[in-house]
């Protein structure tokens, strides 16, 4: 089949103000060309800016840099034969399925049975017959998630958009949903000509595109660009299947040659929403396992999302307690004498790396001894954070600091003040 | 498509309902002649308020009209000025101050203006003074209608948005299918507290004094106010009455079909605990008329959306853009050009004002202030117990909620004539007879959420008191207070917002033929109104403003702010 370029984008960059003129980069130079009969995914994660990138594909964001052409025209607005599918599914919940479905085709000029005709034929299409006149609050998540998709297809798009559509499902329903998804692309019921698909998961991802786009988070950037040319359906278990998943997860977690790199960019380092008492269950269970596991199979024994798991396998690698290793995690000597520390040991073997290698607890503690009260207030550091994220990334890095510098008793937070202090500020020397 | 109407279709029978039904439409068409034919007539400076019972559902439905005019006039003005308000930050930033600033002026400093303006846009008709009238109702129901509905289209889930756009909905689809429902039920809320503010404020707005003028419109109100005023307690008693029955006529046809009808706009997908009933709404479902009607009325909506798409759909027209643009600028530059020929008006008016009038007002403000806060002190001390027992005790609520809801729906200045007699019996003057003037109209608010706190405490934390014998002061300073705090939070601003306007109504009473006043700010705008004092007027109504947000600013909203953050029950 001929393939012919439906979307591309040319250098876009997006970034938001924040306060005194600075700003924060969201994405940056993403050039991404989407063919017909493509299926493309952007995986990366949370915080990657996938979901911004998808908004722009979609007109529904402008760019700060850069621009998206739709078939060689640049896009300014929503353009009718781009249509979106939605994480929260985005339903009407005062129409039933039938009026939900037709919401997309009323200003196209159509009449009442031509809109019909469409609208019953979408519902028929994602197996919803029967359903028409029940309300999203009588369906399951699945129903309504195939309600949006139905949505979607009743306008026949040319390009059909995802955020996120099976994230706010259960393991079953989603799986089933996908497949179904995967059979209509494949027998050419699908009235779009290409599928971009924005997930965190990175089998999703595998089972479902014919090409890959990671994103890395902080700025997102596109790392690497990787066809899968997997004939359907795809065996999770196969070798194939199994090589691009470790290949996959090797690329989205930031080696740590990388962090001094953007340091010394002026980018101020990224601490991952994890909490120290599950970065420890990981770290202790990897010991048992004897040091070293695929993060792959580790994240299907704990059922747990790359969204869940990345953040503690990150924060191990800034705390000098694991590295990555295609597709392995692996623990450092640091990281097994922690796994065997007793309860106070672990503690001091913390403090000590999080006062090494944590740049925002190392500011902290600067701050609170030099000042003469030891004492100062949250929105302080906040306003230092501002100048790197987003006011709500901002609160979650002083968030996992404050966790952080709690269990390593470097320093104590008083939530009813809002202040940060040393407990005893003598025995604390910088 | 259907506009979110939806009503089962089994019955095609014509039913008694029907008839009664066709009774209706024919009582409010002649509803809408009579009222025609009342106002166009030319206005005597001296309307007499025949106290004859037999008048009375002639004065009733008077004054039901003016409400009801007003509130269709809230409706209109929250909903362009919630839209405005949300065009952009540079809107939002000044048009929601602003809302605050409007809503904590009392009705009755609008007065003079509105009706001296309304006199001259219509002189020698009782239009003038009707719509004046309307006016000021307006203004004791509008804000809160506004709040509601700027907060629920700020409030849209971003994706649900985003569908707008990626659909490519036009302003009128917009409007009908997303933001209408997404704030009915909130609207719908508002709209029936708005209707029970028109009929507190009804006897102040029918009937009253400005620049020793005597003003009277026919209606309940000045009915039940002359009544009062001539000691007459037997015909006080009959218009008490009949604004109540019309009150809980209104509630049953109206507001509760509609509270439960407006259940389907729920945002959350979950269906609710306890499904809420109404069996008016029930008797209409069944209704073939009705289903004609809402048959009807869906289509012509349905056309009028497919219209708005060929004829309206203007928006991308440069041409177009730049006039709205322009338009926009203009009317802007008018506003400043009001805004500054008012202030310069003002200060004309302020001039005049003497040290000690400030004085004065400073002394009065501080009267006020401390009624205000003894008001919800008193009302703090009863329904606190009161609203916990109801709250934990579901069977003490099934029971007593439904008179508690019946007492709180008689607008407090209706009784404000029999408390006075009470009072005036004991010899306790209006110094302290106006605290309980106001806690008549603020407890309530109170009451409702602290029941609604009370039983929002969840089932496992009272266990576990019981399990550790927490009992007495220890339980309520553990388990009650913390669990109910943002709920009393919420009550305690609401009740002193309703505080602070009811000064105005009982600080400055005229009863039997005299005026009973007592010194407070209240009371200064009341008489400054009447006397036409503007400069005293104006002055003291930005004192009050002033106070007013000063406190939401400084006590309330921090007390919020703590109740969403510290104490809120995840």
């Amino acid at each position: 089949m001929e393939k012919e370029i439906i979307l591309e984008t040319i250098d876009i960059k997006k970034s938001f103000m924040v306060g005194k003129g600075r700003e924060i980069t969201v994405l940056e130079d993403i050039n991404l060309k989407i063919y017909s009969n493509e299926f493309v995914s952007i995986l990366g994660q949370s915080g990657a800016g996938k979901s911004t990138l998808l908004r722009i594909i979609a007109g529904l964001v402008e760019p700060t840099e850069g621009q998206v052409l739709y078939k060689g025209v640049p896009l300014k607005k929503a353009n009718a034969k781009i249509a979106v599918v939605f994480q929260s599914f985005a339903l009407f919940p005062w129409f039933t399925v039938l009026e939900n479905v037709k919401v997309g085709l009323v200003g196209i000029g159509l009449n009442e049975e031509e809109i019909h005709e469409k609208a019953i034929k979408a519902i028929d299409l994602v197996g919803l017959d029967g359903f028409e006149d029940a309300y999203p609050r009588e369906l399951s998540g699945g129903m309504r998630q195939r309600v949006g998709i139905a949505r979607a297809l009743a306008v026949e798009p040319e390009l059909l958009l995802m955020d996120e559509p099976f994230s706010a499902l259960d393991v079953l329903t989603a799986d089933n949903l996908r497949g179904d998804i995967i059979d209509l692309w494949k027998e050419g019921k699908m009235p779009a000509k290409a599928i971009v698909l924005v997930t965190h998961n990175i089998e999703e991802a595998l089972s479902m595109s014919s090409r890959a786009v990671v994103l890395t988070h902080n700025p997102g950037k596109i790392k690497a660009e990787i066809p899968l040319e997997l004939p359907y359906p795809r065996d999770r278990n196969s070798r194939d299947f199994k090589f691009l998943l470790d290949k996959i997860y090797t690329i989205l977690i930031k080696s740590p040659e990388e962090i001094p790199f953007l340091l010394a960019a002026g980018r101020y380092q990224f601490l991952p929403h994890a909490k120290v008492g599950a970065i420890a269950g990981l770290i202790e269970l990897v010991h048992d396992k004897g040091g070293r596991v695929d993060i792959y199979a580790l994240s299907s024994e704990l059922s747990m999302e790359v969204d869940d798991i990345f953040p503690l396998i990150e924060a191990s690698v800034i705390l000098d307690f694991g590295e990555v290793r295609e597709g392995d995690f692996i623990l450092t000597e640091k990281g097994k004498n922690w796994a065997e520390a007793d309860t106070l040991e672990k503690k001091e073997i913390f403090k000590d790396s999080a006062l090494q290698n944590v740049q925002l607890i190392k500011q902290i503690m600067q701050v609170l001894s030099t000042i003469s009260k030891h004492r100062v207030s949250e929105e302080f550091f906040i306003d230092i954070l501002k100048n790197h994220f987003t006011p709500e990334e901002a609160w979650n890095q002083l968030e996992t600091a404050i966790d952080w510098g709690r269990y390593a008793e470097l320093f104590a937070y008083d939530y009813d003040a809002g202040e940060l202090y040393l407990e005893e500020p003598s025995t604390i020397d910088m | 498509m259907k506009i979110p109407i939806s009503i089962p279709a089994e019955t095609f029978k014509v039913r008694a309902i029907d008839i009664a039904i066709f009774f209706i439409v024919l009582g409010i068409l002649s509803f809408i002649i009579y009222i025609a034919s009342e106002w166009g007539t030319p206005y005597e400076r001296t309307v007499e308020i025949n106290l004859n019972p037999s008048n009375i559902p002639q004065y009733a439905i008077q004054s039901l009209a003016r409400i009801f005019f007003a509130y269709i006039l809230s409706l209109t003005f929250s909903i362009w000025y919630g839209y405005t308000a949300s065009r952009s930050k540079i809107h939002e930033k000044i048009m929601i101050p602003l809302l605050d600033i409007l809503q904590s002026i009392p009705v009755l400093s609008f007065l003079p203006g509105v009706v001296l303006a309304m006199i001259a846009l219509f002189p020698g008709k009782r239009i003038g003074l009707e719509l004046a009238c309307i006016l000021l109702i307006f203004t004791g129901q509008v804000w809160n209608m506004t709040f509601s509905f700027y907060h629920s289209i700020s409030t849209i889930p971003k994706e649900m948005r985003e569908v707008v756009k990626v659909f490519k909905f036009n302003k009128f689809s917009k409007f009908l299918r997303l933001d209408l429902p997404f704030s009915a039920i909130g609207l719908i809320w508002n709209s029936m507290m708005s209707v029970a503010g028109g009929w507190f404020f009804l006897m102040a707005c029918e009937m009253f004094i400005l620049e020793d003028k005597d003003f009277r419109l026919p209606g309940i109100g000045s009915y039940i106010q002359t009544a009062a005023n001539e000691g007459n307690i037997e015909y006080v008693i009959y218009g008490l009455g009949t604004m109540i029955l019309l009150i809980i006529i209104l509630d049953l046809f109206i507001w509760r079909p509609l509270i439960v009808w407006s259940q389907k706009f729920r945002i959350e997908t979950i269906p609710p605990e306890e499904e809420r009933e109404s069996f008016v709404l029930n008797l209409f479902s069944g209704s073939i008329f009705i289903k004609k009607v809402v048959d009807l009325l869906n289509n012509t909506i349905n056309k009028v959306e497919k219209l708005s798409y060929r004829k309206f759909s203007l928006s991308g027209n440069p041409v177009v853009n730049r006039l709205s643009k322009i338009m926009g600028i203009i009317s802007l530059i008018i506003i400043l050009l009001v805004i500054i020929w008012a202030i310069l008006k003002a200060a004309g008016l302020v001039s005049n004002i003497s040290f000690n009038d400030i004085i004065t007002i400073i002394k009065a403000a501080f009267y006020s202030l401390l009624r205000v806060f003894v008001a919800l002190l008193i009302a703090l001390v009863w329904t606190l117990p009161v609203g916990v027992y109801i709250g934990l005790n579901p069977r003490a609520a099934k029971i007593l909620q439904s008179i508690v809801q019946i007492a709180a729906s008689v607008p407090a200045t209706a009784v404000f004539p029999v408390i006075l007699l009470f009072l005036i019996k004991l010899g306790g003057g209006l110094d302290i007879g106006a605290i309980f003037l106001m806690l008549l109209g603020t407890q309530w608010y109170l009451l409702f959420n602290i029941i609604a706190g009370a039983s929002a405490i969840p089932k496992d934390l009272i266990e576990i008191s019981r399990a550790y014998g927490v009992k007495g002061i220890r339980r309520w300073k553990t388990l009650i207070l913390p669990g109910i705090f943002p709920y009393l939070v919420t009550g305690l601003i609401t009740a002193s917002g309703g505080a602070w306007n009811a000064t105005i109504v009982s600080e400055y009473v005229s009863f039997g033929g005299e005026i009973m006043h007592t010194a407070g700010l209240g009371a200064l705008i009341s008489q400054s109104s009447a006397s036409g004092n503007f400069g005293l007027l104006l002055l003291s109504t930005c004192f009050m403003s002033l106070t007013v947000v000063g406190i939401n600013r400084l006590l309330w909203k921090r007390l919020f702010i703590m109740a969403k953050t510290k104490y809120v029950l995840e």
